[in-house]
């Protein structure tokens, strides 16, 4: 039998439904390339128990013909989605030994659809960071490598266990969150396909708020199509999501082979930035020549307020934080410190349990919140959102269809290389926070490698409530660029 | 708009978030240098500009005023590090 592991998702459903192998062979295949992965740092708690359960009332369904769409499939879950009975920390020492008693709506639709729970991946503590090197279990390492070199890269972040492991063929797709390109940016630098649903179209219940006006959760799949069949279970209505949208969730599956002929591909001239990398701009313009060759029309177009994005970013997600974070009090759950008083213990607890980059955040976020400064900054940056969100607004007016940007500004970077200044990590996600303050929907996928080997993704920005395209577009890219999975050294 | 040492300090006990004196100045540097960043936004025009409330324009929902969850204190103190029965212990806060 060929490896397991080496299969697509939609490869292991055929697999499953043809009986060629059952999903305990499936999870077992994955449970043991996850032990011998440790050294990637990407499952932050295994949990080969329920998967072995999991697998064998799939088995069970799918013989008795009920299976789901996702029966027998086995997932990783990111850390920042509460899973019932198992411990879900979102990376950070003040979650300590937290274990929900309730499951994320998400992640309960995965397990109505008959999906597998593996254990739960690796994240930048509270989904801040472009590295995964904040998390309080320590950095998580990129499967890939820049050739004849063993130096070890990050794999990009929040979301950096759920692509390293998705890359790394430990799990057949993962669920992941996107704030400001925490799903986009590590699929980019371990030629993962990541999504970023609109806003709205999965619910957050259930899931470590960050920013709650632009928190969203997304698949990471290891093709196009893989990500659309995992979508189709995440996405949906959800009551106790009140900014979860009423809207039926269309087959994004049915959108691959889909002819993308006629549409109309914006490239924004604000994205060529100065001092890009000419791999970034070559691998731009092959992707846009590849839309052409298969009917796409491509017309220039811009975006004059994405300069802005970053900063106003860099102001309305903390300021969102710092409220959402206020929850972690040491007299509820998680971590507390002992104190002389009750305010002394808030902040011994909150001082010890927040790692330096969502306290630096926090604080910034309580800064720009304070009275006085309030209108200066956190009221001017959400008139910059509705600014930015125009310019989009524009050229979807004028019959733009999709976007075409990179989506990182560089490859993969090394494991301690960026950080001493913190405007340095967040430049990775240039390209793809507009999107987030925009609400729309984004997809990367990988289109090619650098000079040195490492992979490079594009990234495709649709109309609202417009995944479908995406899907649609991504997998002409796909097609063109083939598939990359990275040499097994671990 | 830069802070200074006592401002970190103050954003300090806002934030409830112990910081130790020799923290300040590091976390002083890394604050102006979001806050540096950040002042590019001062050169945009928004005169006139709606702030952003809601990125997906919708209707806000309301549910029913019923109740429709409860009964499951044992839950809701389960993670907590101190309890009494169902209740949350805290440091004394009244003398």
């Amino acid at each position: 039998m060929t490896d397991l592991t080496s299969l697509t998702l939609a490869e292991a459903r055929t697999g499953l439904a043809n009986k060629t192998f059952t999903s305990l062979e499936l999870t077992d295949a994955h449970l043991k390339a996850i032990e011998a992965a440790r050294a990637l740092n990407a499952f932050v708690l295994e949990t080969p128990d329920r998967a072995r359960t999991m697998a064998r009332e799939a088995d069970a369904r799918i013989a008795d013909g009920t299976g789901g769409p996702l029966a027998g499939i086995p997932l990783g879950i990111k850390d920042l989605f509460a899973t019932k009975d198992v411990r879900t920390t979102a990376c950070s020492k003040i979650l300590d030994n937290f274990v929900p008693t309730y499951e994320s709506t998400v992640t309960s639709q995965l397990w109505r659809d008959g999906a597998v729970m593996l254990g739960k991946l690796n994240n930048d503590e509270f989904a801040m960071g472009s590295s995964n090197e904040t998390s309080c279990f320590g950095p998580v390492t990129n499967p890939w490598r820049r050739e004849g070199s063993n130096t070890t890269l990050v794999p990009g972040g929040s979301s950096g266990g759920s692509a390293s492991a998705v890359a790394a063929l430990l799990c057949m797709g993962a669920t992941a969150t996107d704030t400001g390109g925490s799903i986009r940016q590590p699929a980019a630098f371990t030629a993962t396909v990541g999504v970023k649903p609109t806003y709205g179209r999965c619910s957050r219940w259930g899931i470590v708020a960050f920013a709650s006006s632009l928190d969203q959760a997304g698949p990471i799949g290891r093709t196009v199509r893989d990500a659309s069949i995992l979508m189709r279970s995440m996405a949906g209505h959800d009551p106790k999501d009140t900014t979860s949208v009423d809207r039926e969730v269309p087959d994004f599956e049915a959108a691959i082979g889909r002819s993308v002929k006629g549409m109309k591909i914006g490239l924004p001239k604000e994205y060529r930035l100065d001092g890009m990398p000419a791999e970034i701009e070559k691998l731009w313009s092959e992707g846009a020549a590849w839309l052409k060759a298969a009917g796409a029309e491509l017309v220039d177009i811009s975006l004059p307020h994405t300069k802005y994005a970053l900063p106003a970013y860099y102001i309305v997600a903390p300021a969102e934080a710092s409220s959402n974070l206020a929850r972690y009090d040491g007299v509820r759950y998680g971590l507390r410190e002992p104190g002389r008083s009750i305010g002394e213990m808030y902040e011994q607890t909150r001082g010890e349990g927040f790692g330096a980059e969502v306290r630096r955040r926090v604080m910034i976020g309580t800064y720009v919140l304070s009275a006085g400064y309030y209108d200066a900054y956190y009221l001017r940056a959400q008139k910059v959102r509705t600014l930015i969100k125009k310019d989009f607004e524009d050229c979807f007016a004028k019959g733009v269809n999709a976007i075409l940007t990179p989506a990182t500004p560089s490859a993969a970077f090394g494991i301690g290389e960026k950080g001493a200044d913190p405007v340095e990590m967040y430049l990775n996600d240039i390209f793809t926070v507009t999107v987030n303050m925009a609400g729309l929907p984004g997809i990367a996928v990988p289109a090619g490698k650098d000079a040195q080997g490492l992979p490079l993704g594009l990234q495709l920005i649709g109309r609202p409530f417009d995944e479908e395209t995406l899907f649609s577009l991504g997998e002409v890219i796909e097609q063109a660029a083939g598939r990359f999975t990275p040499p097994k050294w671990w | 708009m830069s802070v200074d040492a006592a401002t970190v300090r103050r954003i300090a006990h806002l934030a409830r978030i112990a910081v130790a004196d020799a923290e300040v100045s590091h976390l002083q540097g890394e604050l102006n240098a979001m806050l540096a960043f950040v002042e590019q936004l001062s050169e945009v025009n928004v005169e006139g500009v709606e702030p952003m409330t809601s990125v997906m324009p919708m209707e806000m929902k309301k549910r029913a005023d019923v109740v429709n969850d409860g009964e499951i204190a044992d839950d809701i103190v389960k993670n907590a590090p101190a309890t009494d029965n169902h209740f949350f212990l805290v440091p004394k806060v009244v003398e």
